[in-house]
């Protein structure tokens, strides 16, 4: 997996204070299943989105945001639960429409922080052309992608990142498609922030979300997680410990990765955060032109412009 | 202003001021009703015969503070409008031919998951690609049923531009009084033909808001869950008090939105649900039913029609009654839920029921449905070409009326 050039950016230092208990954290953000009613939380044992979900949370507390002014939105996935274990609001709807959805929400509601939940299919196979022309439009909102290599809900068949020549329940020969790279595409739509994590790298993970949410502009974090059970199984790493040591031993950051020949980080896992050029925010530039349009300075030009355009 | 229109449409005319009159495209009439209506969201993706609607909108959102999105497609488009109703604002589309199509999906989730939407269909002729800039009324039935799995659906058809108007403003009140997408289904001649209006001062139409958790009575219980499967919940926007949850319409025991636990799980929340959503409207039959009657009273040769095609069976009913015909016209306003009473009642004396509609016969379909137990001959006019019935084509299928047509003796 490589990353088309980019300025690798820090991530948000650490801040200082320790970081409150977890029990906490929950307590103010999360909803958790009740047992004693029969409700147990929908993932497979030793399934990353645990991870995933306990470090949203941390960055919902190191930002200090309160549950009610945050809108998760999502689709169809093993993550799609993931929205009911939190107090904030949720709208997990149609596959792979959080991005058009979370886009119409942020214009209608900028003050609110709108973080989509989506898989690497929901995201990037049934809801790529919502993913790119949110981040061609630069919408304030952030899009984190639960990447397990596979469809796990449906039992485990090949999506848009699965890795060459690996087997799932639909590529029993091995997998001939290529694969997408999750930053690349976000760099390369318009993304002002990208980055990668992994489920191993758990507390890098807490920043870049933070960052992400921090950002202002179309943010991607895109969390490489283990899923053992289905994609694991079928390619040599049956427990989640295998899956979680794959990602430690095979992963290596921006940084480094940037001092290293290319055939040195070929198949290895680029973490870190990048960013792409500054570009105007579509909420923002609307909000600006109603102001123009309401105040009388600028009428609609039926006629055209009368000019030749500056192309920036 | 026709105040018949408003009252077909069961408007209160009272306080309504005339502030303009002018000559108005049918595409821009749609776009005024919802502006007055409070319609403050727009997204579509352009499509003939519909493209003035969203270039009206970007105009007229940009000037009224509200928001225009040109999505990517009208997959897109139909989500966020349904992102953009979260957050309690009044949104349409707008889209035709293949762009209904590829909707489908959302508008199915605006009516399962109760999010107030207004979706126009400004339909053109033909499947598949279809015919761009013809009209045609060939999407009827996909109006009702588009969607998967079972739900009531409220089809509403304007006839006129100035109908148009305030058809559109009544399907932004009922979306909302429902939580509900509407569909509207002008054709594409409402669209792109221009007729005077009469615009009212947007300040002083009736409009209707959906209720939400903090509105009078909301919490009280029996409006929440009160067991008739009619019930409409109150509607918890995004970033508000109140935690909104969408998705989950099967498993209203986890919907803590309004603070109250519903006693059903599984199945039997499903079974609950589904009815529900078909009762809340069908029990409220009458808030949703608009129909203009004409000489149905003694009627013995009934035509039914909707849309344009209205208004050329309603010269058919003029010319047969000069003939002593007892012809009457039984217009539909309102599609769906098909209004079944109305349609057995108006065809009480007839002994010839003649359905001309600009498709193969998808209203027929409904009217040989609910009149299967009543003697009359049930026949259509069936133009799928684009061009419109004649008055001749309808009389022709009357006896007497056909001898005339032939220069034989009445």
């Amino acid at each position: 997996m490589t990353t088309i050039e980019a300025s690798p950016a820090a991530a948000p230092a650490r801040k200082r204070s320790a970081p409150k208990p977890m029990e906490e954290t929950i307590e103010f953000y999360g909803n958790v299943p009740d047992e004693n009613e029969g409700k147990h939380f929908r993932y497979c044992p030793g399934c990353g989105l645990g991870i995933a979900q306990s470090a949203i949370m941390r960055a919902f507390e190191r930002l200090e945001l309160d549950p009610k002014e945050i809108v998760t939105v999502g689709g169809s996935g093993c993550y799609a639960v993931m929205g009911s274990y939190y107090q904030a609001s949720q709208a997990h709807m149609g596959h792979g429409r959080a991005a058009a959805m979370g886009t119409a929400i942020k214009l209608c509601r900028p003050d609110l922080t709108v973080v989509t939940l989506q898989g690497d299919g929901d995201a990037l196979a049934i809801g790529a052309q919502h993913f790119v022309h949110a981040a061609r439009r630069n919408i304030d909102i952030t899009v984190i992608v639960f990447n397990n290599f596979v469809y796990g809900e449906t039992g485990g068949q090949h999506g848009p990142t699965t890795p060459r020549e690996t087997i799932t329940q639909t590529s029993p020969y091995g997998m001939v498609e290529n694969d997408f790279d999750v930053v690349d595409i976000a760099l390369g739509s318009g993304a002002g922030y990208a980055a990668r994590t992994t489920v191993y790298h758990a507390q890098h993970m807490v920043r870049a979300i933070e960052g992400a949410i921090q950002h202002k502009g179309f943010s991607v974090v895109e969390i490489l997680q283990n899923c053992h059970e289905l994609w694991g199984k079928r390619n040599g790493m049956p427990t989640a410990p295998d899956m979680l040591k794959w990602y430690k031993d095979n992963s290596i950051t921006a940084a480094r990765a940037a001092k290293l020949e290319p055939e040195d980080i070929l198949g290895k896992f680029i973490i870190g955060t990048w960013t792409g050029p500054e570009r105007p925010e579509l909420g923002e530039e609307w909000r600006k032109l109603v102001d123009r349009v309401q105040g009388g300075e600028v009428e609609a030009a039926k006629r055209g412009s009368g000019k030749p355009p500056a192309l920036a | 202003m026709d105040l018949n229109i408003l009252e077909r449409l069961k408007l209160p005319s009272e306080g309504i001021r005339v502030a303009d009159r002018r000559l108005l495209q049918g595409n821009e009439s749609i776009c005024e009703g919802a502006i007055a209506a409070g319609v403050r969201f727009y997204a579509g993706y352009p499509i003939t015969p519909c493209t003035e609607i969203a270039e009206q909108m970007s105009i007229r959102q940009a000037a009224v503070g509200g928001v225009y999105l040109q999505m990517e497609d009208e997959v897109g488009s139909i989500h966020a409008v349904m992102g953009a109703s979260l957050t309690g604002t009044k949104s349409m589309t707008a889209t035709a031919g293949p762009g209904i199509s590829l909707m489908q999906d959302g508008i199915g989730w605006t009516q399962t998951d109760e999010i107030p939407a207004l979706i126009v269909n400004v339909q053109r002729a033909g499947p598949g690609l279809g015919n761009a800039t013809r009209s045609g009324q060939m999407d009827i039935m996909q109006a009702r049923w588009g969607p998967n799995g079972d739900r009531e659906a409220i089809v509403l058809s304007p006839s006129t531009v100035e109908e148009s108007f305030w058809l559109t403003l009544k399907a932004v009140n009922l979306s909302e009084r429902f939580q509900t997408g509407v569909i509207t289904v002008p054709e594409g001649l409402v669209g792109l033909m221009r007729e005077v209006v009469d615009i009212p001062d947007y300040d002083t139409v009736p409009i209707e808001t959906r209720l939400m958790p903090d509105d009078e009575g909301a919490a009280d219980p029996s409006r929440i869950y009160d067991g008739t499967m009619t019930e409409i919940r109150p509607f918890a926007a995004v970033g508000t008090e109140h935690r909104s949850i969408n998705g989950n319409w099967m498993r209203p025991e986890t919907d803590a939105t309004h603070g109250v636990r519903m006693p059903l799980t599984g199945l039997s929340a499903q079974d609950y649900n589904i009815r529900r959503l078909h009762h809340k409207i069908t029990e409220r039959r009458d808030e949703v039913t608009f129909v203009e009657e004409v000489y149905t009273d003694d009627a013995e040769v009934l035509l039914i029609a909707f849309g344009t095609q209205a208004r050329t069976a309603r010269f058919a009913v003029d010319q047969l009654r000069e003939k002593g015909v007892k012809a009457g016209l039984l217009r539909l306003i309102t599609l769906f839920p098909f209004p079944e009473e109305i349609v057995q009642r108006a065809a009480a004396n007839a002994n010839l029921v003649i359905v001309p509609e600009m498709n193969m016969g998808q209203i027929r379909g409904e009217v040989t449905r609910v009149l299967r137990q009543h003697p009359a001959e049930i026949v259509g006019v069936n133009h799928v070409d684009s061009t419109y019935i004649e008055p001749d084509e309808i009389m022709e299928l009357v006896p007497v009326a056909a001898r005339h047509l032939e220069g034989a003796a009445v």
